[in-house]
């Protein structure tokens, strides 16, 4: 079925997604969501808009945030990838991931993988962050359910779980 | 005790696999299945001349391609009426795909199957669909003045006409009451259309068992139990054949109520054509212009009232535009008809509602479901009496109120569900109070002035609501207790977010005694409960809640005789404390419930070592009695079902606090209040998530939504980037507090929370503005440009 030419045409990818490494063969025009979705079954990042809104693709490329759904799969070779699968680390769920829970930040879901890995991220960078960085780190992300309030306490809730961890 | 869980915040059991990834919605299922597009119709209102699939034929990877032509029997056939009423006289549904005339930018014309949507799509831009341009009817009003007709054989536009009128208690007319009334007011409120938006949009995926000779659907959908017998019928296949699951669906909010779509008939029967699961996920795109929207009203009010502000009479004419179909009937406007009144006594009412027909997406109901609407006018008019008499505001909303004392209160009318307008219970002058006290009311004027003094323009805004939830006819509920002691509780309506597997965990491990740990719920899937209604009007709670408590004491009453038996003491004596059944007062005499469970079914067969106390030579038995007793059934199971005699009425008051900026126009609001009665909490966490939520989307309701049609029947701005949903970044902090006034209908007490937090709020956020600005707000949402302009009027009708 695979094509040969244009934009067709396939192209050998390497990605390194939560850490194990995948081979897969895509066509040019084969966004990440749907590679990471699809190719490899990695269906905890979700697609909410296709236009790079809502921010339920997102996944952290070599670390940083970004819209999965706004990536071409060829563009990422060679980078490192984590999605909401690769959040809990060796099966203990991670501080966003508990706080979210703790605080009600989620009621149908679908949203949240996106969140938490933007949260993952925005608190690496700042492990004690204001009310207004809390705001502005989560202003990308729609949520349709949760009216934000808990999730902007999940956040907070998320610093202090990570500051009392780290000792 | 360990088990008592009613009432408690108790942590959501879904979260575990939604927060790592493991959650199943839709399109994360059917990894192997074939994939459907649509070429959807570009105009508003077109005659379809021809389809030429021909230049698609040779992509790599088509399967299929199906116009309405290909269609046979039943699916070729309009889609079903789901809700009929003698009002609409000319309800009218589309077709699976487009049969001759296109109604609607988005409306499916043309089917695609292939290897994958990429695929799918390519073939989809081959195709051509050649099109006579009929003129588009688009806004309401100009609907109405039918120079051009949606349907032809629907003379007007009109659907469905209806007039509810309820006289005083002297025999008064709504009419007649203003006419005499000490003061009239007459205005006209408008508001825009907005549209539930769930973040993830419909979905459907078939596999089609040639084997079994049987189908299995999942579908993004608040009623999974309608959904199969609606593909059962149309599809000619016998209902025990087919089934149909809600897997994790994310978020509904009343789209996914609507079925069944052109969708959910066509792919189920693509997959058993072909013999290959297919399966279709909506795109953003499709979901603007392909589902459906709501709320669009114009509204002309007219009320009299006296010197305290009480309501005489009150006149209501409303303009529905229901858009190009009527498939959910016309629900909206009667609950916005009857859901107006409020918690008021209004002296004589009428209102007077007339459903249009568009040439745009239809209108089927959105969380709220036209009380946000009604609430706007009531809440409005009760603003304008107190600004015409120089009254506080709340003062006459108090002079208003249905008193604690007068419940049940009978407001004359025909209620959603064809029952009685009768309010059950509420306690309205108290949640006025506590709202007054929570936001500060009487101290407000002081604040105000402080704002001023310093340049800063504030005001403040207060809505009160009723909304009748939990509507039948019923839910049931299905409880098991395995021989390992787990308890396994079904229902048959469906969950979007709402945390039902939590809440019905509650309400099973307190009826039953047991840890919350051993008990899991399914819902929405008609292979384990196949009688149900689904989710909607805040009813889930209500219906299943009870409907499981009801199935849970069932199977309590029989786990008790059964161990009584064992224990050989009275039924009544025992007592079920974690997950073991003992005498009271003496918990050495006990049985764990498993082993309850085992001996519930007698046996032949020892299938492990705990099922030999139930086989025929394990133990002593009657040789006069059959194993298994007339009127018993094998096994540790119950089902009931709960039917209520009408719906229960929860209420609410919310008031804001908005900022204007005096240059920009920029609204902000300061301050969100809300009092909130939904009866009895099963779990007060999952309420104050519902209602934050709810007002988030009442936020963007009053401030930011709307559906830019233009005059061509184009949706303007159908992407995330132009229909402005709120970010954290727009919704406020919200301060709630709750009053518990029980219903009395329900052996829980509860009543429904789902739709609370959107409904008020408009009304809320415009009075607040009107109070900020002194200027007369009457349409929502606003924008600091139509703001902006209004200041502008304002500036220049007094310089003239």
């Amino acid at each position: 079925m695979s094509e040969t030419t244009g934009a067709h045409r396939a192209h050998a990818v390497t990605l390194t997604v939560n850490g194990v490494l995948h081979q897969v063969t895509v066509p040019a025009r084969r966004l990440l969501s749907d590679c990471l979705r699809h190719d490899l079954g990695l269906t905890g990042t979700h697609v909410g808009c296709e236009h790079g809104v809502c921010g339920a693709c997102t996944v952290l490329l070599d670390g940083e945030p970004i819209r999965s759904c706004l990536t071409f799969a060829v563009t990422v070779d060679g980078h490192e990838i984590t999605t909401v699968e690769g959040l809990a680390e060796g099966g203990a769920l991670s501080p966003v991931q508990r706080a979210f829970t703790e605080c009600h930040g989620l009621q149908c879901g679908f949203c949240t993988p996106g969140f938490l890995c933007t949260v993952t991220a925005f608190l690496r960078d700042n492990r004690t962050p204001t009310d207004e960085e809390v705001l502005e780190a989560v202003s990308g992300n729609l949520c349709r359910c949760t009216g934000y309030q808990n999730i902007i306490k999940a956040v907070h809730r998320a610093a202090e779980i990570q500051a009392e961890e780290s000792g | 005790m360990t088990t008592k869980l009613f009432g408690e915040p108790v942590r959501r059991r879904e979260d575990a696999r939604l927060i790592t990834g493991q959650g199943r919605f839709l399109d994360d299922l059917g990894a192997n299945a074939l994939a459907a597009a649509f070429v959807r119709s570009p105009h508003a209102h077109a005659r379809i001349r021809d389809v030429d699939v021909s230049a698609a034929l040779d992509v790599e990877g088509l399967v299929a391609i199906y116009t309405w032509e290909d269609l046979p029997g039943l699916i070729a056939e309009p889609l079903p009426l789901l809700i009929p009423h003698p009002a609409l006289t000319h309800g009218r549904t589309g077709h699976a795909l487009a049969r001759d005339v296109v109604r609607h930018v988005g409306e499916p014309v043309v089917m695609v199957v292939a290897a994958d949507r990429y695929v799918a799509e390519d073939a989809c831009a081959l195709i051509e669909v050649d099109y006579e341009l009929l003129k588009p009817v688009v806004g309401v009003e100009e609907a109405a003045e039918a120079v051009n007709l949606v349907h032809a054989d629907v003379p007007g536009n009109i659907g469905a006409h209806l007039v509810q009128e309820v006289h005083s208690a002297a025999g008064t007319s709504a009419r007649e009451a203003i006419e005499a009334a000490p003061h009239t007011l007459a205005f006209r409120l408008d508001i825009e259309r907005s549209a539930s938006m769930p973040l993830e949009g419909r979905g459907v995926y078939a596999r089609w068992d040639a084997d079994d000779e049987s189908l299995r659907v999942y579908s993004s959908t608040q009623t999974s139990t309608s959904v199969r017998m609606a593909v059962a019928a149309k599809l000619g296949l016998a209902l025990p054949k087919v089934e149909v699951i809600a897997p994790d669906v994310g978020g509904g909010f009343g789209v996914k109520i609507v079925h069944p779509w052109p969708e959910e008939i066509l792919v189920p029967w693509a997959a058993r054509l072909l013999g290959r699961e297919v399966k279709w996920t909506e795109d953003r795109r499709e979901h603007f212009i392909s589902s459906a929207h709501e709320r669009a009203q114009v509204h002309h009010v007219r009320v009299g009232f006296d010197d305290d502000g009480r309501v005489l009479g009150l006149d209501v004419n409303i303009l529905h535009d229901h858009g190009a179909y009527t498939p959910y009937g016309i629900i909206v406007p009667i609950i916005t008809s009857t859901q107006l009144v409020g918690p008021y006594k209004i002296g004589a009412y009428r209102v007077e509602f007339t459903s249009i027909y568009t040439n745009t997406v239809q209108v089927t109901p959105y969380r709220g479901a036209g009380r946000p609407q009604g609430v706007f006018c009531m809440e409005r008019t009760m603003d304008r009496i107190a600004a015409h008499l120089g009254r506080d505001r709340t003062e006459v909303r108090a002079a208003n109120f249905i008193q604690p004392g007068e419940f049940p209160y009978d407001q004359g009318m025909t209620f959603q569900d064809g029952r009685p307008l009768i309010y059950d219970s509420g306690d309205y002058p108290e949640s006025l109070r506590m709202l007054k006290e929570l936001i500060g009311w009487d101290s407000f004027p002081a604040t105000k002035a402080e704002a001023a003094a310093e340049g800063r323009t504030i005001g403040i805004g207060v809505g009160c609501y009723v909304e009748g939830t939990g509507v039948g006819p019923y839910e049931g509920g299905h409880v098991q207790i395995t021989s390992d002691g787990r308890v396994h509780v079904s229902t048959g309506l469906t969950s979007q977010g709402q945390g039902h597997e939590t809440v019905f965990a509650q309400i099973a491990a307190t009826e039953l005694g047991v840890p919350i740990e051993r008990v899991s719920v399914v819902t929405g899937d008609t292979r384990r409960f196949g009688y149900a209604v689904g989710t909607f009007a805040s009813r889930a709670a209500v219906m299943s809640g009870n409907a499981i408590a009801l199935a849970c004491r069932k199977v309590r009453d029989k786990a008790l005789k059964v161990a009584a038996d064992a224990l050989e003491a009275d039924p009544r004596d025992l007592e079920i404390t974690d997950g073991v059944v003992h005498v009271a007062g003496a918990p050495s005499a006990s049985i764990p419930l498993a082993t309850v469970a085992v001996l519930s079914n007698p046996l032949r067969y020892a299938f492990d070592q705990e099922a030999q106390r139930a086989t025929q030579f394990a133990g002593p038995s009657s040789d006069d009695r059959p194993p298994v007793e007339d009127g018993e059934e094998p096994g540790m199971e119950g089902r009931d079902y709960y039917s209520p005699i009408r719906s229960t009425f929860a209420s609410g008051m919310h008031a804001a606090i908005v900022e204007t900026d005096p240059l920009t126009a920029e609204i902000k609001i300061l301050r969100y209040v809300v009092v909130h009665d939904c009866g009895k909490l099963i779990n007060p966490m999952i309420v104050e998530g519902q209602i934050h939520g709810g007002v988030g989307q009442g936020v963007g309701g009053a401030l930011y939504e709307k559906m830019a049609y233009d005059e061509h029947g184009q949706l303007l701005n159908a992407s995330f980037m132009d229909f402005l949903m709120p970010y954290a970044t727009e919704v406020p902090r919200i301060e709630t507090a709750h009053l518990e006034t029980p219903s009395p209908l329900n052996p829980l007490g509860v009543k429904g929370a789902g739709e609370a937090g959107v409904i008020p709020v408009s009304a809320v956020v415009a009075a607040a503005i009107e109070d900020a600005e002194g200027i007369t707000i009457d349409r929502m949402p606003i924008s600091p440009s139509d703001l902006y302009s209004l200041r502008t009027d304002t500036r220049l009708r007094k310089i003239q």
